[in-house]
C-alpha cells in the first residue's frame, strides 16, 4: 500500500498508459508513409524519407474519397437533423406543462433503451418497404432516430438550467413562442448543443454495422463501411492499408485535438453528472 | 387555453416543435423494436411471414441446432462481461487515481488516455490485425527478438488466445472511458474529507478504501451497467476480426454475432432464420434490460451519500 503514496508511481502509470496508446498509432502512420517491400526487411524502420506513394494509390486506385463524402453527407444530414428536432422536442418538454407532458418524457426515456442493432430486420424490411434501402436518406433517419432520445434528453436538461424569467420578459416584449426559442434560448444553450452534437455524431461517424446492413452500392458506401472492402483488396499491400487507416482516423483526431475538452465531456454524457 | 392546458401560440408552437422529433422516433425505433417482438411469434420463410406459432422460436432456441450455439456464445458474452469488469475497469479506476494525483501534465495525458475511444473499432480492429500478425506483425516480431519464440502465437488465429486478445484490444480502445467517468467522479468528491482524515494520520491505502472508493460507487454503478450492457451487444469487434462467424472456429463468437446470422444467412449456416433470430434479439434485449436493471438498484443500494 506504500505503493499509493508514491508520486513517481502514478506518474509512471500515466507515462506507461501513454506509450501502449501513441505507440500503435505512430506504428499506422510511420507505416503509411513505407513502401510495402520495407516492411519484410524491417518491420520497425522509421519512414525517414517519407513515401507518399500509399496515399496516391489510396485516394486514386478505388472509391476512397466517395466513402469519405458518404460519411460526411451522412453525419452531416443526421447531425443536422438531430440539432434541429431535439432543440423543439427539448425545449417543449422542458418549459411546457401540458397533459401527457410526463407521459412524453417517459417515452423519450424509453427510446435511449432499445438499440437500433435489435430492430435491424424489421427496420430492413420497413425501409424496403419506404423504397429506403439502399438511400442515405433511409440511413440518416435511422441514425437520427437512435440517437434522438438521447439528444432530447440533454437538450431538455439545458432548458431547464436556464431561468423562466427570460421567457416571461420575451412574452411581454411580444416575442412569439418561435422568436422566444430562436432569439433568446437557443444562443444560451449552445453549449448543449454542442455536446449533442459530439454525442451523436462519433457514432454515426464510426459505425459501420448499419450501413453494412442497409446499403449496399458501392458508391453509396461509408468510410468504415468502405475500409472492409478496401481491406480485401489491398490485404497484401500493408503500406496501402496503413494509409487508408490513417486517411480514415485522421478527421476524428484533428478535430479532437482541438476540441478535445468537449468530446471527453460529449462522448461521456450521461455517464458523467454535469 | 386549449384542452391541453397550453395557450393558443405554445399549442401551435409545441406541436409544431414536438411532433416530428418523436414522430422520428416512434417511426425507426419503437414500431421495429415491438415489430421484432411480433416477428418472433411467426414463422418464416426466408423474409416471407407464414403462420402464428406462438413461442415456438423461444424453444427452438433450446432445440438441436441452435442450443450448442446459444449456450456457447452465452459463455463468451459472460466471460467477456466478467474479463472486462476486471481488467479494463480495474485498469480504468488505476489510470483515473493517477489522473488525479498526477498534477503536471494532467490535460496532455487526460487527453492522450481518452484518444482512442475516439477512435471507430473498424479501424482498431484492422490497425490490431496488423500489430498481431503472426509472421509480419511487429508484436511477434518483439518477441522473437528478445528469444521469447513460444510467445510468438497466432494471437487471432488459434482457438485458445483468440477470445482473450480480442478484450484485450477491446481494452485499449476502451480504458479511457471509465477512466474518465472515475476522475469526474473522484474530482467531484469534496477535498476536506480526504484531508480531514489525512490530519487524523490515515494511510493513502486507508484513504482510497474508506473513503474514495465507497464514494465512487455512483461511477462504478455507471461504469457496470454500461459495461453490461456493452458486453451483452458486442459486435463491431468480433465481426472486424473474426467474421459473423466467429473465427477461429467460433471462439470470438457472441450473441449478438448469432443474431445477425440468423437475420441475414451465412456463408457457411446458410439461409437465414427470420423467426429464431427475432426471438434471440427479444432474449438478447431482455437479458440486457433486466441485467442493467437489477444491477443500478442493487448496486445503488450500497453507494452513500456525501
Amino acid at each position: 500500500m506504500k505503493l499509493l503514496a508514491n508520486r513517481t508511481f502514478y506518474q509512471s502509470v500515466l507515462i506507461i498508459n501513454a506509450i501502449l496508446v501513441l505507440t500503435p498509432i505512430f506504428f499506422l502512420i510511420n507505416s503509411s508513409l513505407r513502401e510495402t517491400s520495407e516492411f519484410s526487411r524491417s518491420p520497425f524502420g522509421l519512414a525517414r524519407n517519407p513515401y507518399w506513394g500509399n496515399y496516391t494509390s489510396v485516394w486514386s486506385g478505388g472509391e476512397f474519397p466517395s466513402y469519405l463524402l458518404n460519411s460526411l453527407i451522412i453525419t452531416g444530414g443526421s447531425l443536422f437533423l438531430i440539432a434541429i428536432l431535439s432543440v423543439g422536442a427539448g425545449f417543449v418538454l422542458a418549459r411546457y406543462q401540458f397533459r401527457g407532458s410526463k407521459l412524453v418524457l417517459a417515452f423519450v426515456l424509453t427510446g435511449m433503451l432499445i438499440p437500433a442493432k435489435l430492430a435491424i430486420l424489421p427496420l430492413f424490411i420497413q425501409l424496403k418497404w419506404m423504397g429506403l434501402l439502399d438511400s442515405r436518406i433511409g440511413l440518416i433517419l435511422v441514425y437520427t432516430s437512435a440517437a434522438l432520445p438521447a439528444a432530447i434528453f440533454i437538450m431538455s436538461g439545458f432548458f431547464r438550467s436556464l431561468p423562466l424569467d427570460l421567457d416571461s420578459a420575451a412574452r411581454i416584449d411580444g416575442a412569439s413562442e418561435l422568436q422566444l426559442l430562436r432569439r433568446v434560448l437557443i444562443p444560451l444553450v449552445k453549449p448543449g448543443m454542442a455536446i449533442v452534437a459530439i454525442y451523436s455524431a462519433i457514432p454515426i461517424w464510426n459505425d459501420f454495422f448499419l450501413p453494412l446492413v442497409f446499403l449496399q452500392s458501392p458508391e453509396k458506401k461509408t468510410i468504415m463501411q468502405g475500409l472492409t472492402v478496401f481491406f480485401g483488396q489491398y490485404a497484401s499491400q500493408w503500406g496501402v492499408l496503413f494509409a487508408g487507416l490513417t486517411l480514415a482516423a485522421l478527421p476524428l483526431v484533428i478535430l479532437y485535438l482541438i476540441l478535445s475538452e468537449q468530446f471527453i465531456k460529449g462522448l461521456t454524457a450521461g455517464a458523467v453528472k454535469g | 387555453m386549449s384542452k391541453s392546458g397550453l395557450k393558443r401560440d405554445q399549442h401551435r408552437a409545441a406541436l409544431f416543435l414536438l411532433v416530428p422529433g418523436i414522430l422520428t422516433i416512434v417511426l425507426f425505433t419503437t414500431v421495429p423494436a415491438l415489430t421484432t417482438l411480433s416477428y418472433s411469434l411467426f414463422a418464416w420463410v426466408g423474409f416471407q411471414r407464414g403462420d402464428f406459432i406462438g413461442l415456438d422460436n423461444f424453444l427452438r432456441l433450446f432445440e438441436y441446432p441452435f442450443r450448442d450455439q446459444f449456450f456457447m456464445v452465452l459463455r463468451h458474452n459472460t466471460l467477456v462481461f466478467i474479463a472486462v469488469m476486471i481488467f479494463q475497469t480495474g485498469l480504468g479506476l488505476l489510470v483515473a487515481y493517477a489522473l488525479f494525483k498526477v498534477v503536471r501534465g494532467r490535460r496532455a495525458y487526460r487527453t492522450i488516455v481518452f484518444l482512442p475511444v475516439i477512435f471507430s473499432l473498424v479501424i482498431v480492429g484492422y490497425m490490431w490485425q496488423t500489430l498481431l500478425d503472426p509472421f509480419y506483425g511487429p508484436i511477434n516480431q518483439i518477441l522473437l527478438k528478445v528469444g521469447l519464440t513460444d510467445w510468438a502465437l497466432p494471437w487471432l488465429g488459434d482457438t485458445r488466445t483468440a477470445l482473450p486478445t480480442l478484450v484485450f484490444i477491446n481494452l485499449w480502445r476502451w480504458v479511457g472511458f471509465p477512466a474518465i467517468v472515475f476522475l469526474a467522479g473522484l474530482n467531484a468528491i469534496n477535498q476536506e474529507f480526504i484531508e480531514a482524515a489525512r490530519i487524523d494520520g490515515a494511510s493513502e491505502g486507508q484513504i482510497f478504501r474508506k473513503i474514495l472508493f465507497p464514494l465512487l460507487a455512483p461511477s462504478l454503478t455507471i461504469i457496470t451497467v454500461l459495461t453490461f450492457i456493452g458486453a451483452f451487444e458486442w459486435f463491431d469487434l468480433p465481426f472486424v476480426l473474426g467474421g459473423s462467424n466467429g473465427s477461429p472456429a467460433g471462439a470470438t463468437d457472441t450473441l449478438a454475432l448469432m443474431f445477425y446470422r440468423l437475420s441475414f444467412g451465412s456463408v457457411d449456416s446458410g439461409a437465414n432464420n427470420v423467426g429464431v433470430g427475432s426471438a434471440l434479439g427479444v432474449v438478447i434485449f431482455t437479458i440486457v434490460g433486466l441485467g442493467a436493471a437489477l444491477g443500478s438498484n442493487l448496486l445503488r443500494r450500497r453507494e452513500v451519500e456525501m
